[in-house]
């Protein structure tokens, strides 16, 4: 009872936070509300046991992207709201197709077939600690997503690396 | 009516069992935010009395014997101090950005543990306020939440000083925070849990009694990217007096100045207390030095732990008296090109050594 109840309010309060977020006029409110937001999905990583998540969500997204974000909004000083009109105007083509992909997202929901429970129970967990259990998972059954999806980060930091470089030169 | 109908004894043993449990909870963070606010308050009393001494001056003297009162003078100044707000400032962020900045120091006090658990008549009170697994990560987490304190408190304030301060804090602190995570990664290897009780535990048990010494290269780095983690000399950049007046701080005034004051304290106290347990071996000592003395077993150990933490403060004074502020870029330098890639060797070393101990069995 008491679980459902947090889990309502952590619904509630992650979307109407989302909502704050894209709305706000000035961009450095934006970042504020959505750490905010960051904080409200790390609380729903404990709900589910997962606190390891929730520290990695925390550390890396609050702590690390939304810190660049800031920096890019910081040094543009965007003090006011800023209408391009290409964007504008694009408007009701992209409400239409948001909507579309909204109807989709419910149709699907419809045919949603709960996985079979492995062996990783919550008492299992509870007992290994979630960390422990992530990082065995991770470098013994998954090892191999793990180090391609550890590639393609090197092959984007690497890129950026050169794109940099070159506009050094010029 | 009998009582029993309405709650049955089960239901009322189980609350009065949670109500013993939160009063627990709340006796424990008053004694650990007293405590805290009382060390703060006489830590910046230490930092002028050992800086005064290195500089062959007094330090503060008129307040009470020796000066002892001047923390609680200054205190009171600061309350009654008229708090300005600059005009054109964005208010509301200009409020909470000190706020913040508090909160995510002082939030690291409740998960670190001063001694093991102890037992008063059947209730088991471990020394810590939420002793959780992840106590580590947590206060990476926290520390990471800082920044936001200073940049937002730097762009609120609507001047360049603090904006400029601002924005050198915030690089700093997220390239230091890469450097002190992967620091500790070694200290994690060797204790295999993120349970801050459990690495004491594991120092206590391991054959150097503290992982200072296998983790030599993991301890300097911490120790280095702790200073600069904390905008203390020599890596004071964010508010580098003679360049940017004060820093992110320039345009507060009163108590919101204080909040500032008190977070950057707390900060210090909590990477000292860090360095403390996860290298220094908590509130333990090592087993080659109670063999030799050991009637110093009966010492309770928050006196080593409390004794440790006062060293390594008084290491961040001694340096802040001895050495020069690094410019810029220098401070840039040694956190990406030198500290982060000798984390990394460290941690393979690390890594490599505990393989090879696990595959012969050692």
């Amino acid at each position: 009872m008491i679980q459902q109840l947090f889990f309502i309010y952590f619904a509630f309060a992650i979307t109407g936070l989302s909502l704050l977020v894209v709305t706000r006029k000035n961009p450095v409110h934006s970042v504020l509300w959505m750490l905010l937001l960051f904080f409200h999905i790390a609380s729903l990583y404990l709900f589910l046991n997962a606190e390891f998540m929730a520290a990695i969500q925390v550390i890396v997204y609050a702590g690390g992207i939304l810190v660049l974000f800031l920096f890019v909004v910081l040094l543009m000083n965007i003090r006011e709201e800023l209408r391009i009109g290409k964007y504008i105007g694009a408007g009701p083509t992209g409400f239409t197709f948001a909507a579309a992909l909204l109807v989709v997202v419910f149709m699907s929901l419809r045919s949603f077939v709960a996985a079979p429970p492995g062996i990783y129970s919550i008492d299992l967990i509870k007992k290994e600690t979630h960390t422990m259990v992530l990082g065995k998972l991770m470098y013994t059954e998954f090892l191999y997503p793990f180090e391609i999806t550890s590639l393609i980060l090197l092959v984007a930091i690497i890129g950026a690396i050169v794109l940099a470089k070159r506009r050094l030169k010029t | 009516m009998d009582i029993n109908n309405i709650i049955s004894p089960q239901l009322l043993d189980a609350f009065i069992k949670f109500g013993i449990n939160v009063l627990v909870i709340i006796l424990k963070i008053v004694v650990v935010l007293a405590i805290g606010l009382l060390h703060v308050a006489y830590a910046t009393y230490f930092e002028r009395k050992v800086i005064g001494h290195m500089q062959v001056r007094l330090g503060p003297m008129r307040v009470g014997p020796h000066g002892l009162l001047q923390p609680f003078a200054d205190g009171l100044k600061l309350f009654f101090k008229e708090d300005i707000v600059p005009a054109n400032a964005d208010k509301v962020v200009f409020y909470i950005a000190p706020i913040i900045f508090m909160a995510a120091s002082m939030v690291n006090l409740s998960v670190i543990p001063f001694s093991y658990g102890f037992t008063i008549a059947d209730f088991t009170i471990s020394p810590v306020i939420a002793d959780i697994n992840i106590g580590l990560l947590f206060i990476f987490a926290m520390a990471g939440m800082g920044v936001y304190g200073i940049f937002i408190s730097g762009w609120a304030s609507n001047s360049k000083y603090a904006f400029l301060g601002g924005l050198r804090s915030a690089a700093q602190v997220i390239s230091y925070e890469i450097a002190m995570g992967l620091s500790l990664v070694g200290v994690m290897i060797m204790a295999g849990s993120l349970n801050l009780t459990d690495i004491v535990r594991a120092q206590e048990e391991s054959v150097f009694g503290m992982f200072a010494i296998p983790q030599i290269v993991g301890f300097i780095i911490f120790t280095i990217a702790a200073v600069a983690e904390t905008n203390r000399t020599p890596f004071d950049m964010p508010e580098a007096e003679s360049e940017l007046v004060a820093g992110y701080f320039t345009e507060y005034s009163g108590f919101r100045f204080a909040l500032f004051f008190l977070g950057e304290y707390i900060a210090m106290i909590i990477m000292a207390s860090m360095a403390t347990i996860c290298f220094l071996g908590g509130w333990t000592l090592p087993w080659y030095i109670t063999q030799v003395v050991p009637f110093i077993n009966y010492v309770p150990g928050i006196v080593w732990f409390l004794m440790k933490v006062y060293a390594c403060i008084f290491f961040y004074y001694w340096i802040r008296a001895t050495l020069p502020r690094y410019r810029y870029d220098q401070v840039m330098g040694i956190g990406w090109k030198i500290l982060i890639p000798v984390a990394l060797a460290n941690i393979l070393i690390t890594g490599l050594v505990k393989i090879i101990m696990t595959m012969y069995g050692a």
